[in-house]
């Protein structure tokens, strides 16, 4: 026996009202790989569980004027096979397809590793560099907030009560413009970052226009490195300027220590990532491609 | 609470059955329907033992809810042989020693099959990242990806 309930909501609306509903003890089901764990060790003991994978969108990608919206809960690997999102964001796209083994890529959406909130989420960093919109609907209508300010600290969201991830939108794309995310771990797959960067570079010429860092794993939320990106902007990405930028990631660290990462090794790496990830990045943009971790 | 009452194709056949909302597939597989190819290694996702494909997934049977299935195509390890007639891969795994103990061996006779239809000619590098996400802790890694090439090797030859 069992007192949970389960619904499958079709629209929006009616998803925000079982939640508003729920007084707290309702959580959301996208793919389920953090919010069963979490049922199955204790950590989770929701009354209402609400499936919001048959919302139309909040499940796929679509595209107008150059702008791509991601429903909040379409799996991981639905976003690797997208040619068109592949091509526009190689970095978030990699980034994402980081996120666990190939069978949690099956479930695990970008809009369940945002909410899930964890200060080393593969996904955000990137997101965070790309300039990415979070769609949030809720009792008292719709709200749009820059993905750097979605998360309040680990495990902690700005969400208010009722409220529901919809969609992520990523701007239209510049021409000349590539992105790359590069995470440390201690093997070579299914971990945690201990660092994680997303570089987002526009480029004229050889010359950095316009670029966005986001840092992860190394505070409490991920940041949006504003001073290692005005280092980029002007620059040919010389060693001056990479080194530049490169300390600003380091400055910008507050992390801790664990069992994958010393403080001084993850402030170091920081600025290691940086470097390797705006150089992924230009080349991009020079349609040379990467494989990234792979 | 009531049970729910679920409908579903596995392996190619209508299959009804009536669940709690926190259950999860491998549990309803395994528990309700019979269906105990599929094994329950860690619980959490990590492991890849009760890997099964939902509507063309691969996923971790124990991270889906049963309730979730509603309409969907589930194909376990049970439907990977034609009757008596094995499957390639699961030929391979037998002929070159690719098992000891066999709990990992039907999560990973399902992912490789997955990456095979997606990738009929994977390279050994495809083929060990594909698979991270299938632990086996006999360690016998290297005899799993060698049987999964020449399953590869040989389903192409038998396509020309």
């Amino acid at each position: 026996m069992s007192d949970i309930q389960y619904h499958a909501p079709k629209t929006i609306k009616e998803a925000v009202k079982l939640l508003a509903a729920s007084k707290g003890k309702g959580r959301i089901l996208a793919g389920g790989t953090d919010l069963l764990v979490q049922m199955k060790s204790g950590a989770a003991a929701p009354g209402i569980i609400i499936d919001v994978k048959k919302i139309p969108e909040m499940i796929g990608v679509s595209e107008k004027k150059g702008a791509f919206t991601i429903g909040a809960a379409t799996p991981a690997a639905a976003l690797g096979e997208h040619k068109k999102l592949r091509k526009a964001w190689p970095g978030v796209v990699e980034a994402v397809n980081l996120i666990g083994s190939t069978q949690v890529q099956g479930r695990a959406s970008a809009g369940g590793n945002l909410c899930n909130a964890s200060p080393a989420a593969d996904s955000v960093p990137a997101l965070v560099s790309a300039g990415c919109v979070v769609n949030i609907a809720g009792p008292k209508g719709k709200r749009s907030v820059p993905v750097e300010k979605f998360n309040a600290g680990p495990g902690k969201t700005t969400l208010k009560p009722g409220e529901i991830v919809v969609s992520l939108t990523l701007p239209a794309r510049p021409k000349k413009a590539s992105d790359a995310y590069l995470r440390l771990i201690p093997r070579t797959e299914m971990d945690i970052a201990v660092v994680g960067v997303g570089v987002s570079l526009t480029m004229k010429g050889d010359t950095v226009a316009d670029a966005r860092v986001g840092l992860g794993a190394v505070a409490p939320t991920v940041l949006l490195v504003e001073k290692a990106a005005k280092a980029l902007v002007g620059s040919k990405l010389d060693e001056a300027a990479l080194d530049a930028a490169a300390a600003a990631c380091s400055a910008a660290c507050k992390p801790i220590d664990d069992k994958r990462g010393t403080i001084k090794y993850r402030t170091k790496i920081a600025g290691v990532l940086l470097k390797r990830a705006a150089l992924i990045a230009r080349d991009r943009v020079n349609g040379i491609e990467h494989r990234g971790h792979r | 609470m009531a049970k729910i009452h679920v409908n579903t194709t596995i392996n190619g056949a209508p299959t009804e059955f009536l669940c709690d909302a926190n259950q999860t597939l491998l549990d309803v597989l395994r528990d309700s329907l019979g269906l105990t190819g599929s094994k329950e290694g860690c619980g959490s996702g990590d492991c890849g033992a009760c890997s099964v494909m939902v509507d063309g997934r691969l996923v971790c049977s124990c991270l889906v809810l049963a309730v979730e299935t509603q309409g969907a195509k589930i194909d376990t390890i049970e439907g990977m042989a034609g009757g008596d007639t094995l499957h390639p891969l699961q030929k391979k795994f037998i002929e070159l020693a690719a098992l000891q103990c066999g709990i990992c061996t039907p999560g990973f006779l399902v992912a490789s099959k997955a990456l095979l239809e997606k990738n009929p000619n994977p390279t050994e590098t495809e083929v060990r990242y594909w698979l991270a996400g299938n632990l086996c802790r006999c360690t016998g890694y290297d005899k799993i990806v060698t049987a999964v090439l020449e399953a590869a090797a040989e389903m192409r030859e038998g396509a020309r």
